[in-house]
């Protein structure tokens, strides 16, 4: 079994290349593991581009291997205070001092706390391969439950959110049965902007409540240029045709629509 | 190589860069401070800090410390000397299987934070499970930054620090933490289905693999391959043969010799699957037997009936009819069943976590074909129990295979193992009616209950009688018609969990209670007050009360009641809810003794043999204030054995809220007989006063003092110079045919009053106080009392609101959740002392009373809050929303 961690990408590209298993925060690899992990491991925390958030030309990159804790702890605009928010509830400390944002879009589980929040920043992703970099937005990157678009040889690079997303405000809220620690029943992330009184942008997405966490076009459509109370009105379980709740331990389907909804409606009022 | 500082010196390791950390420090460095609990992050148990951040060791690739700075619970520093004395004078530690982890997310807030808040402790110690002390006394401490210190002297009555609780706050060792030289790693294989027949392969090819030590099955179990805690029943095999009866049986063991990575993928097993009988309705009229010898799959039934309760309901002026359901509850101790064994001379040796070590010698010894003196039973530090650790787990397994090789052998329990393997807390299926006069006065209960008794007997027997004698709770009931039937299906097994199904009856007769207040127009507090058993009230049973707290209880509660209920008042979603609790304490019409010794050595030692295993409950500093107030000498001068079979009397199981009240008057008979014969030896009256310094034992009676010295007395057999032993078993009656009798000397009181937000539109639960009154007779150490409150509410939360053990897809602790810090609110304990007079110095019970009232006050503040009756547990959000849209406006 090999072993790397290297310092810079290119290295880390070659040996991506050669099938190893890439490990980041570890959060998600370990859980089922024996003391040490299977195969050929690919450890790329030590890699700095990885690990930085830089204002470019297409918006503000987010290297793969930041983890919660980083995003919280750095001055970021109003627009991704849903992110930071969704940050402080993964896991406890300990889970948000080590999981990256890259490591959560990658385990791509319905119930993946990072991905709303990015799905209201309008994220693409930038995964490199020996072939170079490509850019796919987040929703076409999350292709079903543990299912991604990552290729062979790939690895995700950085989440990018584009300068038009960057602007507004945004909440995130997450339900579950106990205070910490726990897997959402159903979340939603927002980001609106209000121009006299009335919403001049918006942008609605719901995790757990389908196999993938999606955004919620026709309802956004719907409540553009309608104010506040308004805007609620409209933000109804049967507005939420985009979700595919099911039922399951936690929550049942009908449940989850209405919840969502309540969620929505919620984290509007908080983000206006 | 990674070379790294830990704990501020430079260490090198050959570790794999994959291997977890833990593992790192607890088998390459043989650091066994920091604690595994999940190995996924989920409990937070080994959090270390790297490089000043908390990070969960078990998620930390060894190649990630290279150049770091690594701290661990094995670090001194002014501020965890601090902490740990602060954990120590709050009672934060209970079983101390968590304390590590605690310890080091506090270092991490207080080195950000050095004045947190009580909510900013909360937040930060978020990521660490705790099932012991309900995070309460934890947060306290962690927010406490003064140096004052700890009670460490004291009699009865006194907070007197844990006895045992250095240990506990510098990471105790606990099962999984004491390895002997050249242990060989014993695996077990387990079942993945509830039901399946299976056949092996080459198992004598598999055992000559490089690194297999040994393959060993049900064929090899030389004795009877069955245990059981009640003998009567005792039907499970250590190692089952074909088929399995549930999912996570065992049925082959694989020992790996040490340094191996055990890897049991291609162990040589064929499954054939059966249908399984999961509903025991189903299973009742069901062909398929479980257990052949078992009709109708019914392990047994108990009932109580006493009048006419049909009758009495007849001509009723109210009457309300309710049912209830309960899930299959998880024991969720942070420590997962771990131990070694080992052999000397002729005697197998098992050091392991239990709460039971006579019955785990009497199981092993039965199993293995041995006599009872050559298995040497060895309590480990315990990690947790609440029931589920008086079953052996993996005592007969470790026995089998240091007796068959000769050679040392441990075994760690995966979370997952230990979620499937071991027992749980009965589902129960209760219906039935309770009826009251147009005054309010109780007439009669009438109440059926079936409990999932699983694939074997385990706890069930127990279950069955003891809920019919509780089942109309601490209230005069003149007629009672009660039943209760434990039913096997192919689900785990179902054994002791903390109220022995006491708990989940309380569900269903104090929800009723409420609506029937509600019927008769009487406030619900004063319903109960009027229904309240007082002393010479005949109980269920027959049996003529004495030392009846719970009107007490209920009296003292009425201030916090009326005040709750006026800051409810206009308030959407403020609930207000209370229930009782009454428990006796001991075997339900059983023989349950307990024996103590307390020697005197001549250079002046007092020993006390105390066999009651602590799980973090207090047992250890309970029975020395006990036997310190009695011998009339100071605690700190007692130096304490055991357990251990071959060192200490059968103190009995620590179960049944049992060892303050049995033990602690074995240990007070035992140390008032050793005061006799000093006073004897003096020539004086109990009225004399004792003192020892220096090997010299002084007896003062007024001006007269006599000098005993120690080393010129005739030395025992056992080098002790003075000697008692003394034995308590509770003088209880057995119940006839109709459940009448007197099954209990002792019983405990209690009730809860539970205040909360229901956030309507979403079916979630805000807690916001707890007040808990609780009768305990006398309270031999108040803080332990709180703790065992504090933690046992935690429990009931969890039962009420969040717990559901769903065999192969809650065997993990973020599928199956517990209560978290912020799951907890402010708890205010009440303690009322009636003093009972069989207890030593008036003690009662209290370790399982605590968690009965908890679930139903919620229920019944949520119902006060919403109109909502929820009749199905967990109350899970969705079902709370579906219960206040189907509730009347």
């Amino acid at each position: 079994m090999l072993f790397a961690r290297p310092d810079t990408l290119t290295q880390a590209i070659a040996l991506r290349a050669q099938g190893m298993r890439v490990l980041s925060g570890g959060t998600d690899l370990y859980p089922g593991a024996s003391a040490e992990l299977s195969g050929d491991v690919l450890d790329l925390t030590a890699i700095p581009a990885l690990r930085d958030m830089t204002q470019g030309p297409d918006g503000l990159r987010i290297g793969a291997c930041t983890t919660w804790s980083d995003l919280v702890e750095a001055d970021l605009p109003p627009a991704l205070t849903a992110l930071q928010q969704a940050a402080l509830q993964v896991g406890g400390r300990q889970v948000q001092n080590a999981g990256t944002i890259g490591g959560n879009l990658c385990n791509a589980s319905p119930a993946a706390d990072g991905v709303p929040p990015l799905l209201v920043l309008d994220a693409v992703v930038e995964l490199t391969g020996p072939t170079g970099a490509r850019s796919l937005p987040l929703d076409q990157f999350i292709i079903g439950p543990r299912r991604t678009a990552l290729a062979q040889g790939e690895i995700l690079t950085a989440i990018t959110l584009p300068h038009s997303a960057l602007t507004g405000r945004s909440a995130f809220v997450k339900l579950g049965a106990r205070a910490h620690l726990v897997i959402s029943i159903a979340m939603v992330a927002v980001r609106i902007s209000l121009e006299k009184g009335h919403i001049s942008h918006c942008a609605l997405a719901v995790g757990s409540c389908g196999p993938v966490a999606c955004r919620l076009p026709r309802l956004e459509a719907a409540i553009l240029g309608l104010t506040l109370s308004q805007a609620l009105e409209q933000i109804t379980p049967t507005a939420l045709d985009a979700l595919s709740p099911i039922d399951d331990i936690r929550a049942t389907a009908a449940y989850r629509r209405e919840a969502a909804a309540e969620l929505l409606r919620r984290a509007v009022t908080e983000a206006a | 190589m990674i070379t790294f500082t830990l704990n501020g010196q430079p260490v090198t390791t050959d570790s794999a860069p994959t291997r977890r950390l833990s593992e790192v420090l607890r088998e390459d460095l043989g650091l066994k401070g920091t604690k595994v609990g999940c190995d996924a992050g989920d409990c937070g148990s080994c959090t270390v800090l790297v490089d000043g951040r908390a990070l969960c060791a078990c998620l930390t690739p060894a190649a990630r410390i290279a150049g770091a700075h690594v701290e661990t619970v094995e670090r001194e520093t002014p501020e965890l000397t601090r902490l740990r004395t602060a954990f120590l004078r709050h009672g934060a530690a209970q079983c101390g299987i968590c304390t590590p982890g605690m310890l080091m997310a506090a270092v991490d807030l207080l080195r950000r934070n050095p004045t947190p808040s009580e909510a900013e402790a909360s937040e930060a110690l978020g990521g660490v499970l705790c099932r012991c002390t309900g995070y309460r006394k934890i947060i306290a401490a962690v927010c406490d930054t003064t140096d004052s210190a700890a009670i460490t002297t004291g009699g009865v009555g006194t907070a007197l620090q844990r006895i045992d609780g250095a240990a506990k706050v510098a990471g105790d060792l606990f099962g999984a933490d004491v390895v002997p030289d050249g242990a060989l790693t014993l695996k077990a294989i387990r079942s993945p289905h509830h039901h399946a027949a299976f056949t092996f392969g080459d198992l004598t090819a598999y055992a000559q693999r490089p690194g297999v030590a040994g393959v060993f099955t049900a064929a090899d179990i030389p004795g009877l391959n069955r245990f059981g805690v009640i003998p009567p029943f005792a039907d499970q095999p250590a190692i089952a043969p074909s088929p399995a009866r549930f999912r996570g049986e065992c049925v082959a063991l694989v020992a790996f010799e040490p340094g191996v990575t055990p890897d049991l993928s291609d162990f040589p097993i064929h499954w054939q699957e059966r249908p399984a009988q999961m509903i025991p309705a189903e299973a009742e009229t069901s062909s398929h037997l479980i257990h052949d010898n078992r009709p109708g799959n019914r392990l047994t039934e108990g009932r109580v009936v006493k009048g006419d309760a049909a009758a009495a309901l007849a001509t009723s002026a109210h009457i309300v009819e309710g049912e209830i359901t309960t899930a299959f509850v998880e024991h969720a101790y942070i420590e997962p069943e771990a131990g070694s064994a080992w052999m000397e001379g002729d005697v197998l040796n098992i050091r392991a976590c239990t709460q039971a070590p006579v019955m785990d010698r009497d199981d092993t010894a039965t199993i293995l074909a041995l006599p009872h003196d050559r298995v040497r039973i060895r309590p480990s530090a315990v990690g947790g129990g609440f029931g589920s650790k008086l079953d052996v787990s993996l005592q007969p397994l470790l026995g089998l295979v240091a007796l068959k090789t000769g050679r040392p052998v441990r075994m760690t329990y995966t979370r997952q193992e230990s979620m499937a393997s071991t027992t749980k807390r009965h589902p129960a299926e209760i219906r039935g009616r309770i009826g009251c006069d147009a005054t309010g006065r109780i007439t009669a209960v009438a109440f059926e209950g079936r409990f999932d008794t699983g694939a074997y007997a385990s706890w069930g027997p127990t279950v069955a009688n003891r809920v019919p004698v509780h089942a109309s709770g601490p209230y005069l009931t003149p007629h009672v018609h009660a039943r209760a039937r434990a039913i096997h299906t192919n689900g785990p097994v179902s054994g002791a969990f903390r109220g022995f199904g006491v708990p989940q009856a309380a569900i269903w007769q104090e929800t009723l209670f409420d609506q029937l207040a509600d019927k008769a127009g009487i406030d619900r507090l004063e319903f109960r007050i009027l229904n309240a058993l007082t002393d010479g009230d005949l109980s269920a049973t027959g049996q003529v009360m004495q030392a009846t707290g719970i009107r007490e209880c209920l009296e003292a509660l009425r201030p916090h009641w009326y005040r709750a209920l006026a800051e409810a008042q206009g308030k959407p979603g403020r609930g207000v809810g209370l229930a009782s609790c009454w428990y006796g304490c001991g075997n339900t019409s059983l023989p349950n003794p307990s024996t103590i010794r307390i020697g005197i050595t001549p250079s002046g030692q007092i020993v006390l043999h105390q066999g009651a295993t602590d799980i973090g409950q207090g047992s250890n500093t309970v029975i020395p204030q006990i036997a310190a107030q009695a011998l009339g000498l100071p605690v700190e001068l007692f130096h304490l054995i055991g357990p251990d079979t071959f060192l200490t009397p059968d103190a009995g199981k620590t179960s049944a809220s049992r060892q303050t009240y049995v033990s602690g008057r074995a240990a007070h008979d035992t140390a008032r007989a050793l005061r006799s014969q000093i006073l004897r030896l003096a020539n004086a009256s109990d009225a004399a006063t004792l003192s020892l310094a220096n090997g010299t034992l002084t007896v003062t009676e007024g001006t007269t003092r006599r000098d005993i010295a120690l080393a010129s007395q005739p030395i025992g057999e056992d080098g002790y110079v003075l000697l008692a032993e003394e034995t308590y078993d509770p003088p209880t009656a057995p119940l006839d045919a109709n459940g009448q009798g007197k099954p209990y000397a002792v019983y405990g009181y209690g009730a809860q009053l539970v205040e909360l937000h229901v956030d309507r539109a979403l079916g979630t639960v805000k807690l916001l106080k707890i007040t808990a009154a609780h009768d305990v007779g006398r309270a031999i150490n108040p803080q332990l009392a709180e703790g065992q409150i504090e933690g046992g509410i935690a429990q009931g939360i969890g039962l009420a609101l969040m717990e559901e053990y769903l065999p192969g897809r809650t065997e993990n602790l973020h599928d199956y959740l517990i209560p978290t810090t912020g799951d907890v609110p402010p708890i205010q304990s009440i303690l009322l002392e009636i003093p009972d007079p069989e207890g030593p110095f008036g003690a009662k019970g209290l370790g399982e009373h605590v968690l009965i009232p908890t679930a139903p006050a919620i229920l019944n503040a949520i119902r006060h809050a919403t109109g909502a009756k929820i009749t199905r547990l967990p109350a899970l959000p969705h079902r709370i929303r579906a219960a206040i849209l189907g509730a009347k406006p």
